[in-house]
């Protein structure tokens, strides 16, 4: 059987959604623990305006590391994220579409799609969906968003879950994710996951479970939360006392604070791997990640108000503000 | 008459919820019907319903085409406004327009309010088709889901999952409806996979049979047909192999499938190895596979999943799905080893990082507290003939929690407890201590088995009631419908325990070593906001229990628990042995006689004390005058003494036969002696006998309490 590599899922999996009108983007440069944490869904599935977007993210997932000896288990693995906003009637169906153009004959398989709703307390969000079974293997999570950063989502976006290394070792019929074909080299031989991966998941793991310094990862973690809180807090103040000078507000970089809000996440989920996190810590320390998620929702959905206020503006009064019309350009197309 | 088919059509709907919505979705359409007088209440089993993972659907034979005729009263004005010197006023005239009748054909009516005018009218039946289009729609909004979401812009309805099909047809009439932005129509969808996207309903009367040719099995109970028989052909190609019997698990693929079909798969004999708990979990709960057995009833290594297509033409979906298990086989076969590389006893220091709940801390503090309760259990139980071995106890305890620390049960939450106690025996730890730390969260439901040995017994009771008592202390004790600890479920496996084991052990101690570990808690006091309050809320809590178990599990009679709980609900043992003692005597002439006597002195204390009455706690002998009062006198003070002492020797029964044989002198002195006299002194002892009569006879039940039917 001629079964597509790792990168040919991939690939055509993109091809699929870009040819549904999907923005192809690229894996967010911060760490995160699932595609839902990327901008391009946190944010994107905020406010009212349209957007359809699929993009790689791998996810990193400091405790579930196994130093490579597992099969199954990855510290990071590799998701395929689409983000339908508002979804369109037909979305099971085009996803089904998007299964056989990786190479699955539904005819020959079993599709089910059995109830798993999801939901983050770290990000205030949650949604209802399905797993979607193959032959009794989770393929994706299919959920409908319901709210994100604590806010009540309308429209709501559809989000498509592809775990790609499950997916490639079905395809390709391995028993384990590290013989799963990724390439080919010239000379036809195949470059597989472990080839490419293995280490990583190795060094990783000991990094994560055995060598980062809990003293310092505290000390990293209060560092970047004092920061998105200070930039939070200064969106408020900034907002009251520019209120008649809508560029000025539109420029702040509520984005930034975002990062460092997951840089947060991040640090927790390496100490948690550290077992470095009391009980008594551990719901605190969850709750204070959330607010700074939630802060930065809102004030992000804020600034896209006042950005689709300004544009409203824009059409009346022509040229007023150059510049910030350049910015609605810009995002608009 | 008409026939009418409504389906509604959405994407994929929980199997969990699939029959309850079908059931109110026929009830509601049903009852809309009679309401709207289209149906007859005797045509209820002319209602067929249907569903499946993509759809609700009922069928209702011989619908009125349209409703009947109906005369009716409307009221208007007040009779006093409506003549003016015999004449009709203007408010007279205004409603007979109203009514649409001629002034003069308006009657009077007396009502509560007085005299008003009335119009008797005429109101035409309406079309059924109207009458329905107007109002299944909120009826489909009003169905009840567990869990339900928005998806149109603005959030207009909230449905289980986006509506996308309806068809409503009365007969071969399309009903003009739309619900959730969807307009009926007479075409439904076939199976995703195996049939055209869309099939024409020519009538309600062919919906079933053409869903079928279009792959669409409608009817829940004819999948599960098909599914038992395709498993029992699948097992066939196994000699002597039986799979196991799981209406559950039954009812859920039948609920995930339109067009089911079954596989037979097989996995390597070596994961044998591993426990069959763990075996089966995965198979049942992670795969919804069923379990196969060999003729004696082993595991045998084989499997059934069941399918929502129509068969596996060529091996790929039984490859698929052996792929699937081999991994979750080998991930569990992995976790067994890695977990064995840390025993049980090195976890313990482990539990400090798991949370048990955010106020009450940790999983290592939670056990400190557990030791000791156990440990006082064991020294209590020890002063009575129960024998119980301490260390097993105290070894058990303190392992019990040490699995959630484990792989496997990360993976495979729901058997914790059990991994704890297959990984101490694996430890070569003793089997009493194995039993004991697997059995501790028995019984889980009221089916479920309790404990096997004491041992295991109090283990499970100091782990429940250290949760009870802690979520008590917190004030997070359940109200009505909201118990999202389970404290009642616990409750009611602590007092089955202690009734199916006979463990004298009072609900009252036990309370009581639980919250002096929460009172001995630094820390945590000044989150214990409701401990004060703990002993009297665990105690109401306990004996609403203990009530519930009796009648429910037990069935005791309703007055016989209400009689036997009121003469004391603490001793669980007690309280079962006495409620079967008076069940026992309870149909005989002489205890309903009694009982009838008690509830009179019941009622004569009451008044007496309610009238200001005073009176001592005994009475004296000397004092009483009537022959009639010194004989029942001279019989309680010699019952009393015997009562008691076959209460002690737990004789209930014959203490309850000797207490109904007082009947003849008890109705003797009702008949002859007058109780609330003018002279203080009588009265006051006359009273003192029947409160010392009621205390001293009252300790199994309160009589007073049985329910005498005329």
């Amino acid at each position: 059987m001629n079964s597509p590599t790792f990168q040919e899922i991939i690939l055509k999996l993109q091809t699929f959604w870009a040819a549904h009108n999907c923005v192809l983007q690229q894996p967010y440069d911060v760490e995160v623990g699932a595609g839902t944490m990327s901008p391009e869904t946190f944010l994107r599935v905020l406010g009212s305006k349209p957007y359809r977007v699929a993009y790689l993210q791998p996810s990193r997932r400091p405790a579930d590391g196994r130093y490579g000896e597992n099969p199954n288990r990855l510290y990071k693995h590799t998701q395929l994220q689409v983000i339908l906003k508002p979804p369109p009637e037909n979305i099971q169906e085009l996803y089904l579409e998007s299964l056989v153009a990786i190479g699955i004959d539904l005819r020959r398989h079993d599709i089910k799609f059995e109830e798993d709703n999801w939901e983050s307390p770290t990000l205030g969000a949650w949604g209802i969906g399905w797993q979607v079974m193959l032959d009794g293997l989770e393929i994706t999570q299919f959920t409908y968003f319901q709210q994100c950063g604590g806010i009540d989502l309308d429209p709501i976006s559809a989000e498509l879950t592809y775990g790609l290394e499950r997916l490639a070792a079905f395809l390709q019929d391995v028993d384990s994710i590290y013989d799963i074909v990724w390439a080919r080299s010239a000379d036809g031989c195949p470059v597989t996951y472990g080839d490419v991966r293995l280490q990583e998941e190795q060094q990783l793991s000991v990094y994560n479970f055995e060598a980062a310094d809990v003293e310092k990862a505290w000390q990293h973690l209060q560092l970047y939360e004092a920061e998105c809180k200070a930039l939070i807090d200064h969106y408020g103040v900034e907002k009251k006392s520019k209120e008649q000078d809508p560029a000025a507000i539109l420029r702040f970089p509520i984005l930034g604070a975002f990062d460092l809000c997951l840089k947060c996440s991040h640090l927790f989920n390496i100490l948690d791997a550290r077992g470095a996190i009391s009980v008594t810590e551990r719901v605190g320390v969850i709750a204070r990640i959330r607010a700074l998620a939630v802060g930065v929702a809102k004030a992000y959905l804020d600034q896209q108000q006042l950005a689709a206020r300004g544009l409203e503006l824009q059409t009346e009064l022509l040229n007023a503000t150059l510049g910030v019309c350049d910015k609605f350009e810009i995002e608009r197309e | 008459m008409p026939d009418l088919l409504l389906e509604i059509g959405c994407e994929e709907i929980p199997a969990r919820m699939i029959d309850g919505a079908r059931a109110e979705l026929a009830k509601r359409v049903t009852d809309l019907l009679k309401r709207e007088r289209l149906i007859s209440s005797e045509n209820e089993n002319q209602v067929v319903t249907y569903s499946t993972p993509r759809r609700l659907a009922v069928l209702i034979h011989g619908v009125e085409a349209r409703q009947s005729d109906v005369q009716e009263q409307i009221l208007g004005p007040a009779t006093r406004v409506a003549y003016k010197d015999g004449k009709p006023t203007a408010a007279a005239e205004a409603f007979a327009r109203k009514a649409g009748v001629d002034v003069s054909q308006l009657q009077k009516t007396s009502t509560p309010k007085g005299e008003y005018l009335a119009a008797h009218v005429v109101r035409k039946g309406r079309a059924a088709a109207g009458v329905l289009a107007e109002n299944l729609p909120q009826e489909l909004n009003a169905l009840y889901w567990a869990k339900n979401m928005y998806w149109r812009a603005a959030k207009p309805e909230r449905f289980v999952r986006p509506v996308r099909c309806i068809v409503a047809l009365l007969e071969n009439e399309v009903l003009a409806l739309e619900y959730a932005g969807v307009r009926a129509g007479n075409r439904s969808r076939g199976h995703r996979i195996l049939a055209d996207a869309e099939v024409t309903i020519s009538s309600p009367a062919s919906y079933c049979a053409q869903l079928e040719a279009s792959k669409v099995i409608v009817d829940p109970a004819d999948r599960e047909r098909r599914i038992r028989k395709a498993l029992d052909s699948a097992t066939r190609t196994v000699p002597g192999a039986r799979w196991r019997e799981d209406p559950e698990l039954l009812a859920t693929v039948a609920n995930l499938t339109e067009f089911p079909s079954a596989i037979l798969g097989s996995f390597d004999r070596g994961f044998l190895t591993l426990p069959e708990e763990v075996l089966v979990t995965v198979m049942r709960d992670h795969q919804k596979y069923f379990a196969v057995e060999d003729a004696s009833g082993k595991l045998a290594p084989h499997f059934l999943a069941v399918l929502n297509t129509d068969g596996d033409h060529d091996g790929l979906i039984r490859h698929g799905n052996e792929r699937v298990l081999r991994a979750r086989f080998n991930d569990a076969q992995f976790f067994w080893q890695t977990d064995q590389k840390i025993p049980l006893e090195q976890r313990v220091s482990m539990l400090e990082k798991v949370t048990f709940q955010k106020d009450l801390g940790s999983y290592l503090s939670k056990m400190e507290r557990t030791a000791a309760v156990g440990a006082s259990l064991c020294e209590r139980l020890q002063k009575t003939n129960k024998k119980v071995d301490q260390a097993v106890v105290g070894a058990a305890v303190r392992l019990a929690k040490t699995d959630l620390t484990t792989e496997l049960v990360k993976e495979f939450t729901e058997l914790q407890g059990i991994i704890g106690g297959l990984y101490a025996k694996a430890q070569g730890l003793p089997q009493s201590v194995a039993d004991a730390i697997y059995d501790q969260y028995r019984p889980e439901s009221t089916e479920d088995e309790i404990p096997r040995s004491v041992e295991g017994s109090l283990v499970s009771v100091a782990d429940k009631i250290d949760s009870i008592a802690g979520m008590f202390a917190l004030g997070l004790q359940p109200s009505g419908s909201k118990d999202p600890f389970a404290l009642r479920r616990q409750a009611n496996g602590i007092v089955r325990i202690l009734a199916e084991h006979k463990l004298p052990l009072r609900i009252g101690e036990i309370v009581d070593f639980a919250l002096q570990q929460y009172r001995a808690a630094g820390g945590l006091r000044a989150k214990l906001r409701a401990l004060d309050q703990a002993p009297t809320n665990l105690s109401d809590f306990f004996r609403e229990r203990l009530d519930f178990y009796m009648r429910e599990v037990r069935g005791f009679a309703y007055d016989v628990v209400n009689a036997v709980l009121a003469a004391g609900a603490d001793d669980v043992v007690d309280a079962v042995a006495r409620a079967e003692a008076v069940t026992s005597v309870r149909a005989t002439d002489d205890f309903l006689a009694i009982s009838t006597a008690f509830k009179r002195t019941k009622n004569i204390l009451r008044q007496a004390r309610e009238s200001g009455k005073q009176w001592p706690s005994e009475f004296s002998t000397d004092a009483l005058v009537e022959p009639a009062e010194q004989a029942l006198g001279a019989k309680v003070s010699e019952s009393r003494e015997l009562v008691d002492s076959l209460r002690r020797s737990s004789r209930d029964q014959e203490a309850l036969a000797h207490i109904a044989s007082l009947r003849p002198i008890v109705d003797a002195f009702f008949d002859k002696v007058m109780v609330m006299v003018d002279d203080e002194k009588l009265r006051a002892n006359r009273l003192a006998l029947l409160g010392t009569m009621q205390r001293s006879f009252s300790t199994i039940a309160d009589f007073s309490e049985i329910v005498v039917e005329r």
